[in-house]
């Protein structure tokens, strides 16, 4: 690796200053160190390389078919995180049996939503330099739109009528020098409208304008029936609010305090969420949901730690991910009842981020 | 001859008067530089290569809280900045220079073997901050070994030769951890160990092959330095460290009119002159040039002198900002940015380094590094802190034309202001 680690034929202007016998050592370790790290990491590369090989070609644990299109009847669409052929591909299982045979989309996605004739996809494409990109398939899997996204895929919303679509990535400096990371959220309509980056948009809270150029907004959730409005969470100055968004008049105003990732339930009338136990962003986040009309707030019994937007099953049931060991490649979907007495229980196996689409 | 032209900087005139031999010394790189070279290349490779995909390895880990991780980062830059100072200084106290660097190459190494284990958001954090805190401490007893196994009329030179071997670790290490991930995907651990591979050999050659001060004869007139520096007469060390102290408030001035790559690339991006997937690359293009123009730059300022060429630097970087704000965009733009950029750091990084050694006494010099390395660091924190709220409230361009105004009248402030230590200090 280096020239000079040859210390017989070492140039004499790269010669130190201690006696032969002295240096000769040294570079005789050195030269040793060399080697021995040179030869240790190449072999772990090797290897990662060939089980990382062997792993994408080894046999799904679950029974999966190709599709060819979005199911006609009632579906759940989620990342298919099970090992082998198919790992983190886009995938459907028919509603009414969730735990049957999946279809796989052909399209790798970090994250995914569909709607009845419409899937969003957000995905990492490890090329030089490594980049990131969302597409829009439509109900054959074909690609109907695509874009560079500026960061990394973290949520994907689309709203009912498959009219607009969210996307929330993080930004992160580019180099050693620059810290920080920040969220970069976009709401497009499907006609092509920009709707822009929502940090733009005035930040208002009891009738005043919040001016604090450190804010962050994610996680949207499109309110149903509302063409104009939807909920996201916003930050600024280590707080968390939940905005309520108008695409009109470009603004997001706060209507609560500590609720993050929303995610309104079909009827309209409920708000499921990760609620922070600490109140800040790092700790711990349960389940909870608000009642929009009387503004109460129940906490659920799940005592994992909750990464994921919530997604209704149903009028009464939310759906999410939760990693399923502490490789972070795998998880599972859980399914709970927003009754405070409930348990949750296991959904679909090795899947993550789920959209259900009931119609 | 070391010491005597380092230590009577006399103008340049003066200089030739008194040593006629002394503009026609023949320039010698010291192995020591070279090594200290490799040493930061093979550092470079290692925390490029881990700073490239930290954010994806993060975000896959930590998901949302990446955000209040983000503001503990930014609370590790500024701390790494403070320890700077406190590292140049125990490198001064005990003339033990090489000891505190192996301490901080050290403690990032020890950081890498820690990515390999870590998980949960406090492990994360607390292995970043330990990096980071041992960047800030190896920069200023290494600048110091630099500064005194180099020629003194060559020292922005051998400092460009410093800073061509470190930027090439710079560009490297990036575009081998994309290759890695692009060979394994999800191969961050790979990437790890790679990194900790680059680590080991930079540490093993810092302490294998490098001199320690004590035992160096490089410079044979290092022992003789300090009691001639009491020596030499009071008012001297005075009008010197005045010097200095101008030369860090002029260092500071600029430094809060230095708003960051990642702004000048925004406001590109802005205008659509590149496509959003190509910004970590456009790094990797500044890194090239600063590469390519840090030994000729070095020995312009060698040879026309250091304070004038550190301020033309800035006058790429006003350039840079002009271009940025003009109303065409597109390919030329972003190239034209990312050339004046590397040249930027090219004319100031290194040449910041020398003129610090030429106005500090010896016993003072990796303190007075270490000192102006904080200056610039926390300056350009403040400046970009201060530009995102400018781009808030008056929209990209204006700010970057404010800016741009701002850094205009700061160079003319800053050389009035070094036009006395010029006298003192102009390269032979």
């Amino acid at each position: 690796m280096l020239p000079e680690s040859n210390p017989v034929s070492l140039p004499t202007a790269l010669a130190t200053e201690l006696p032969d016998s002295g240096m000769r050592r040294r570079w005789l370790i050195l030269l040793a160190i060399v080697v021995l790290v040179a030869a240790g990491s190449a072999v772990y590369a090797v290897s990662a390389f060939q089980s990382a090989r062997s792993s994408q070609e080894a046999d799904s644990p679950v029974d999966t078919v190709a599709a060819d299109a979005l199911p006609a009847a009632p579906f759940v669409m989620f990342r298919n995180t099970a090992p082998g052929q198919g790992f983190g591909q886009a995938a459907t299982v028919l509603l009414a049996d969730p735990t049957g045979q999946r279809a796989l989309s052909g399209h790798a996605c970090d994250r995914v939503y569909a709607v009845v004739n419409r899937v969003s996809c957000l995905r990492t494409k490890n090329e030089i330099p490594i980049n990131f990109e969302a597409t829009v398939y439509n109900a054959s899997l074909d690609t109907d739109e695509s874009w560079a996204l500026g960061g990394i895929p973290s949520r994907t919303r689309i709203s009912a009528d498959g009219s607009l679509l969210a996307s929330t990535v993080f930004v992160s400096g580019h180099s050693y020098a620059t810290a920080g990371f920040s969220t970069e959220t976009i709401i497009r309509g499907r006609d092509g409208t920009d709707h822009g980056n929502l940090e733009e948009f005035a930040l208002i809270s009891g009738g005043g304008r919040i001016k604090a150029t450190d804010r962050n907004i994610w996680g949207v959730t499109f309110v149903p029936g509302q063409p104009d409005a939807f909920y996201a969470t916003a930050s600024s100055q280590g707080n968390i609010w939940l905005v309520r968004g108008s695409l009109k008049d470009r603004t997001l105003t706060v209507t609560a305090s500590g609720i993050e990732c929303p995610s309104i339930s079909p009827d309209g009338t409920r708000i499921a969420y990760k609620k922070s136990v600490t109140g800040t962003l790092a700790g711990h986040r349960n389940i909870a949901v608000l009642n929009i009309a009387s503004g109460t707030e129940t906490v659920l019994t799940e005592q994992r730690d909750i990464d994921d937007q919530l997604e209704w099953l149903d009028a009464s049931t939310v759906v999410y991910g939760v990693p399923r060991d502490e490789s972070g490649q795998d998880s599972d979907i859980w399914s709970l009842a927003i009754d405070p007495a409930a348990q949750p229980s296991l959904f679909i196996e090795h899947a993550w981020s789920p959209a259900v689409v009931r119609q | 001859m070391y010491l005597s032209m380092s230590d009577r900087t006399g103008g340049q005139k003066d200089s030739q008067a008194e040593m006629p031999a002394a503009a026609a010394t023949a320039f010698r790189l010291s192995p020591v530089i070279i090594w200290l070279g490799i040493v930061s290349m093979m550092t470079d490779i290692s925390s490029e290569s881990v700073a490239a995909i930290l954010p994806l390895y993060v975000t896959g880990f930590l998901g949302l809280s990446t955000i209040a991780f983000g503001i503990i980062d930014g609370i590790n830059q500024g701390a790494s900045a403070i320890v700077r100072i406190a590292a140049g200084w125990v490198s001064d106290r005990t003339g033990q220079p090489k000891r505190v660097a192996v301490a901080g190459y050290g403690l990032s190494m020890v950081a890498r073997v820690g990515f390999l284990f870590a998980g949960g958001f406090w492990a994360i954090a607390g292995i970043v901050t330990g990096d980071r805190i041992g960047k800030g401490i190896r920069t200023a007893p290494r600048d110091a070994m630099i500064s005194e196994a180099a020629q003194p009329e060559h020292l922005a030179r051998s400092f460009g030769v410093h800073r061509m071997l470190d930027s090439i670790g710079a560009a490297t290490g990036p575009l081998l951890a994309f290759l890695v991930l692009v060979m394994i995907p999800n191969g961050f651990s790979t990437v790890f160990i790679v990194s900790l591979a680059f680590s080991v050999i930079g540490v093993a050659v810092l302490v294998l092959i490098v001199p320690g001060r004590r035992r160096g004869t490089v410079n044979p007139d290092a022992a003789a330095r300090r009691p001639r520096f009491r020596w030499s007469q009071l008012r001297w060390a005075t009008v010197k460290e005045q010097g200095l102290s101008r030369l860090l408030l002029t260092a500071g001035l600029l430094g809060l009119l230095t708003i960051g790559d990642g702004f000048i690339y925004l406001i590109l991006h802005d205008r659509g002159s590149f496509a959003v997937q190509w910004f970590p690359l456009l790094y990797v293009g500044t890194n090239v040039v600063f590469l390519l123009f840090a030994i000729p730059i070095g020995k312009l300022a060698d040879r026309w002198g250091r304070i004038p060429v550190f301020l033309a630097g800035h006058l790429a970087l006003l350039a840079c900002y002009v271009l940025a704000a003009m109303p065409f965009g597109g390919l030329g733009a972003t190239l034209g940015c990312l050339l004046l950029l590397g040249i930027f750091y090219a004319a100031t990084d290194g040449v910041l380094a020398a003129i610090v050694s030429r106005l500090t006494r010896a016993e003072h010099l990796a303190t007075a590094l270490g000192t102006a390395q904080t200056v610039v660091a926390l300056s350009r924190m403040a400046a970009a802190t201060g530009f995102g709220v400018l781009w808030f409230m008056l929209g990209p361009v204006t700010a970057m034309v404010c800016v741009a105004g701002l850094l205009a009248a700061a160079l003319i402030v800053g050389a009035a202001l070094l036009g006395g230590a010029r006298r003192w200090t102009a390269a032979p």
